[in-house]
C-alpha cells in the first residue's frame, strides 16, 4: 500500500479514534490512576495510597453485600431471561391468527424506558392498593410488601429485569429460528424424529451462536441495568437490593468519595472483562455446529 | 472599510454597555415539592431586577436537591461556580469540606447580624451555623407533622377534633383505628410513618421527643446509640411488631398521601410540604397536629438554605447577599410560604397582613410554626451523605426485623465513628 492510502485510512479513522480515546480510553485510564489515590477535598489534598482503596473494599460490608447481590441477581436474571425469551420465540415462530399481535406484546417491554417500567411495577407491588395485593386479597392472602422487605426485595427487582429483557432477546432467537432450513425438519420427520429430539439435536445446536451472543448481552446487562433500583428501592431496605453499579453511583455522586468509586469501577470492569473474554474463548469451541 | 468601522463601533458600544450594567449573577435552585415553586422563584427574581436595574440575576432550575448539589460541586471544580445556590441545609459540612462556600458574615453589617441573621427561628439556624460562622440562610424549610382523618376517628368512636397528644395516645388510638375484614386482613391501619429512602429524618423527631439528639453542631460527633435513640427505635419497631397498628416493612414516602386519601391509614406522618396537596385531595376532613412524642414534643426540620459560593468577586457576592436579604424579608417570604407551603423562616413574616389573612383561612399552617419551638436540627455531619446512609441502613435493618434496635444502632455508631475520626 502506498503512503497516500495510509494517510487516507488514518484520516478516515481519526474521528472515531478521537471519540473513542476521549470518551472511553482516557476516562478508563484516569479511573485506574484515580483508584490508587484518596479523594481530594478542599481541605485535604489527595494522597497516594496504592492499593488502599482495594483493601478498604475487603472490609466494606456494603461492598461485599453488593457483590453477593450482584451475583444472585445475575444468577437469576441471566438464565431466566434467556429461557423465557427462547420459549417465547418458539411460541411465536409459527403462523397462527394474531401471531404479530403476540410478538408485539412480547416486545413491548423492550420499547419502554426502564424508569417508566419501574414506576409501573412499583404500583404492581404497592402494599394495600397495588395490583398484586388486590389479587392476593381476592384469594384471601394477607397483604405483602414485596419491595419493602429485605428477603423479597431483590427478587422483586430481578423480576422487572427479566420482564424487560426477555422480549429483546426473543427477537434474536426468532431471527435464528427462521434461518433453520425447512429441509432439516422434513428430513427429521421422515426419520421419525420426535419434536423434543429435533429441538435438542437440531434446533439447539444451530442456534448456539445466537445463544452465546444473547448470553454475553445478558451478563453485561445483569451488571449494567440498575435504573429501576433508583426508582424502586434506592438499594434498600438495608442494602438488600444494593448492586455493584448502583453502589458505584452512590459512592461517587452521593458520598463524593470519587477515588473509592474509581476503585469500585475498576473491579466492575475487571469482572466484565473476565466474564466476557471467558465466554468467547471457552464457549467458542462448542458453539459452531460442524 | 466603512462596514468594519461600524462593526467596531457597535462592538465597543456593546462592551461599554455590558460593563455599565454592573453585576451579573447566577443562581441555582432546586424544586423538591409539587406546586408552583419554580414560577414563584422566577417572579421573585424578576421583581428584584425591576427594582434594582443594576443587577441581573439568572435563576437556573437545577432539578432535585441531590442534582443541585451535584451540579454545584461540578461547577466549582470546573471553575465557573454560580454566586448563589439553594441546597439542603444538611449539605453544609459537605460544602465546607469541599471549601466551596463562603460564610455570610463578611457580607452583612454588625447591625444586620442582629436584625437579619438573628431574626430567623433558632431551630432553622441549627443547621446553618458552625465554627462560629453563618454558612446558610434558611429559605425553603419544612418540618413534618401528623395528619389525621377526622371521619375515621368518628367511626372509631374517638373525638375527631383531637389528635394524639403523645406517643402512648397515638398507639392507643391506633389500635382503635386499625380495622380488619372478616378473614382477619387489615383494611385500615392506625398509623403510617414512611421509611423508604431516608427513615432517619422522621426518626430524628422521635429521638428528640424522647429527649435525645443525634449530632452536635461541630459535625464531627454523633450519638446514634444513646438510650433515648435506642428507645425511640424500639418504639418505632413496636408499632408493627407488637402494637399491630402500622403495616410491617418499609413504607414508601410517595405512597403515603395516597394511603391517607384511600383510607388505608388513619394517621400519617409527613412533611408540611404536603399541606396543600392534602387540602386539595383528601375526600374527608382532616386535622393536623404536632408529632406525638414519647416523653415530650420533638420534631426535625428539613429543607434548603441559601449558600454563597466561592470563586466570584466580592462585589458579586455582596450583590447576591443583598438579593437574599430582600428575598427573606417579610413580604417576599410570606408570598413564598403561601405559594409553596414551606414554613416561613422568621417570626416577623407571620406578623405581615398577608400571612395573617392566610392563616385565618387555613389555621393548619400554624401547627408547623408552633412546632418549631420543639424542633431540632436535621442530622448533618462531615461526610454527611455517607453517615446518614449508614444510619438509614441501620434503621431499615431494625424496621424489617433483621437486627434488634440496639444491635443496629451500636453498629451504625461504630461505623460513623470510624468515618468521623478523620475530622476530629
Amino acid at each position: 500500500m502506498n503512503r497516500r492510502t495510509w494517510i487516507h485510512a488514518w484520516l478516515m479513522l481519526l474521528p472515531a479514534f478521537v471519540f473513542l480515546i476521549a470518551f472511553t480510553h482516557l476516562p478508563a485510564v484516569t479511573t485506574l490512576i484515580d483508584s490508587f489515590w484518596t479523594t481530594g477535598k478542599g481541605r485535604r489534598a489527595a494522597v497516594f495510597t496504592g492499593l488502599g482503596n482495594y483493601r478498604k473494599m475487603l472490609e466494606d460490608p456494603i461492598f461485599i453485600k453488593a457483590m453477593v447481590n450482584s451475583a444472585v441477581y445475575a444468577a437469576i436474571t441471566i438464565p431466566a431471561s434467556i429461557l423465557l425469551s427462547l420459549a417465547m420465540a418458539l411460541l411465536v415462530h409459527r403462523s397462527f391468527r394474531g401471531v404479530s399481535l403476540m410478538r408485539m406484546a412480547f416486545f413491548t417491554p423492550t420499547v419502554l424506558p426502564l424508569i417508566a417500567v419501574a414506576n409501573i411495577w412499583l404500583f404492581f407491588y404497592a402494599p394495600g392498593f397495588g395490583l398484586i395485593d388486590q389479587i392476593r386479597l381476592v384469594v384471601g392472602l394477607p397483604s405483602a410488601n414485596y419491595v419493602g422487605q429485605p428477603d423479597t426485595a431483590l427478587y422483586a427487582v430481578a423480576a422487572v429485569t427479566i420482564w424487560k429483557e426477555a422480549g429483546f432477546f426473543m427477537i434474536f432467537f426468532l431471527a435464528a429460528l427462521q434461518t433453520i432450513p425447512q429441509s432439516l425438519r422434513e428430513a427429521a420427520a421422515i426419520e421419525g424424529c420426535g419434536r423434543w429430539t429435533f429441538f435438542r439435536l437440531v434446533t439447539l445446536p444451530l442456534i448456539m451462536p445466537t445463544t452465546l451472543f444473547v448470553s454475553v448481552n445478558a451478563v453485561i446487562n445483569a451488571f449494567r441495568l440498575v435504573d429501576h433500583v433508583f426508582v424502586m428501592t434506592k438499594g434498600g431496605p438495608d442494602s438488600a437490593t444494593m448492586l455493584l453499579l448502583y453502589y458505584i453511583f452512590e459512592t461517587g455522586f452521593r458520598f463524593w468519595d470519587t477515588a473509592y468509586a474509581a476503585a469500585l469501577t475498576v473491579v466492575l470492569i475487571a469482572i466484565l472483562s473476565v466474564v466476557g473474554i471467558g465466554q468467547f474463548f471457552l464457549a467458542d469451541r462448542r458453539v459452531h455446529y460442524k | 472599510m466603512r462596514l468594519l468601522n461600524v462593526f467596531l463601533a457597535t462592538s465597543a458600544l456593546t462592551l461599554f454597555a455590558s460593563a455599565a450594567s454592573a453585576v451579573d449573577l447566577e443562581f441555582y435552585f432546586p424544586v423538591a415539592v409539587g406546586g408552583p415553586a419554580a414560577g414563584t422563584i422566577q417572579s421573585l427574581t424578576e421583581d428584584y431586577m425591576a427594582a434594582h436595574p443594576d443587577v441581573k440575576i439568572d435563576a437556573i432550575y437545577t432539578g432535585s436537591y441531590a442534582d443541585t448539589t451535584t451540579k454545584a460541586i461540578t461547577a466549582v471544580r470546573g471553575g465557573n461556580a454560580p454566586q448563589l445556590i439553594i441546597s439542603l441545609s444538611t449539605d453544609m459540612f459537605t460544602f465546607i469540606d469541599e471549601e466551596m462556600i463562603v460564610a455570610w458574615d463578611a457580607y452583612v453589617t454588625e447591625e444586620e447580624k442582629e436584625s437579619w441573621i438573628g431574626g430567623f427561628y433558632p431551630a432553622f439556624m441549627a443547621n446553618s451555623q458552625t465554627e462560629g460562622k453563618t454558612w446558610g440562610i434558611p429559605f425553603q424549610r419544612s418540618t413534618p407533622v401528623l395528619y389525621w382523618n377526622k371521619e375515621a376517628f368518628a367511626k372509631a368512636g374517638l373525638d375527631p377534633e383531637k389528635g394524639p397528644a403523645n406517643w402512648a395516645e397515638m398507639v392507643e388510638m391506633g389500635k382503635k383505628l386499625t380495622v380488619k375484614d372478616a378473614s382477619g386482613n387489615v383494611t385500615q391501619w392506625g398509623v403510617h410513618i414512611p421509611s423508604s429512602g431516608f427513615p432517619s429524618w422522621l426518626w430524628t423527631g422521635i429521638v428528640a421527643g424522647n429527649g435525645g439528639l443525634l449530632a452536635d453542631d461541630t459535625g464531627t460527633k454523633v450519638t446514634f446509640n444513646s438510650d433515648a435513640a435506642v428507645g425511640a427505635l424500639e418504639a418505632l419497631v413496636a408499632l408493627s411488631a407488637t402494637d399491630g397498628v402500622m403495616a410491617p416493612g418499609i413504607l414508601d414516602w410517595g405512597g403515603t398521601p395516597k394511603a391517607f386519601f384511600e383510607g388505608q391509614a388513619a394517621m400519617i406522618w409527613t412533611t408540611t410540604g404536603n399541606l396543600t396537596n392534602v387540602r386539595t385531595n383528601a375526600p374527608f376532613d382532616f386535622g393536623v397536629g404536632f408529632l406525638p412524642g414519647l416523653t415530650k414534643n420533638g420534631a426535625p426540620t428539613g429543607g434548603g438554605n441559601f449558600y454563597l459560593l466561592k470563586g466570584s468577586t466580592d462585589e458579586e457576592l455582596q450583590a447576591a447577599a443583598d438579593f437574599v436579604k430582600w428575598a427573606t424579608a417579610p413580604e417576599q417570604a410570606a408570598k413564598w410560604t403561601i405559594a409553596t407551603g414551606y414554613v416561613a423562616p422568621r417570626p416577623d413574616v407571620w406578623e405581615t397582613q398577608t400571612m395573617k389573612d392566610y392563616v385565618k383561612d387555613f389555621p393548619q399552617a400554624l401547627v408547623a410554626r408552633d412546632q418549631l419551638d420543639y424542633a431540632v436540627a436535621e442530622l448533618s455531619t462531615f461526610e454527611g451523605p455517607k453517615v446518614t446512609q449508614l444510619l438509614n441502613s441501620a434503621l431499615e435493618a431494625a424496621i424489617t426485623g433483621q437486627k434488634s434496635p440496639k444491635e443496629a444502632l451500636d453498629a451504625a455508631q461504630a461505623e460513623a465513628d470510624a468515618i468521623l475520626a478523620a475530622y476530629r
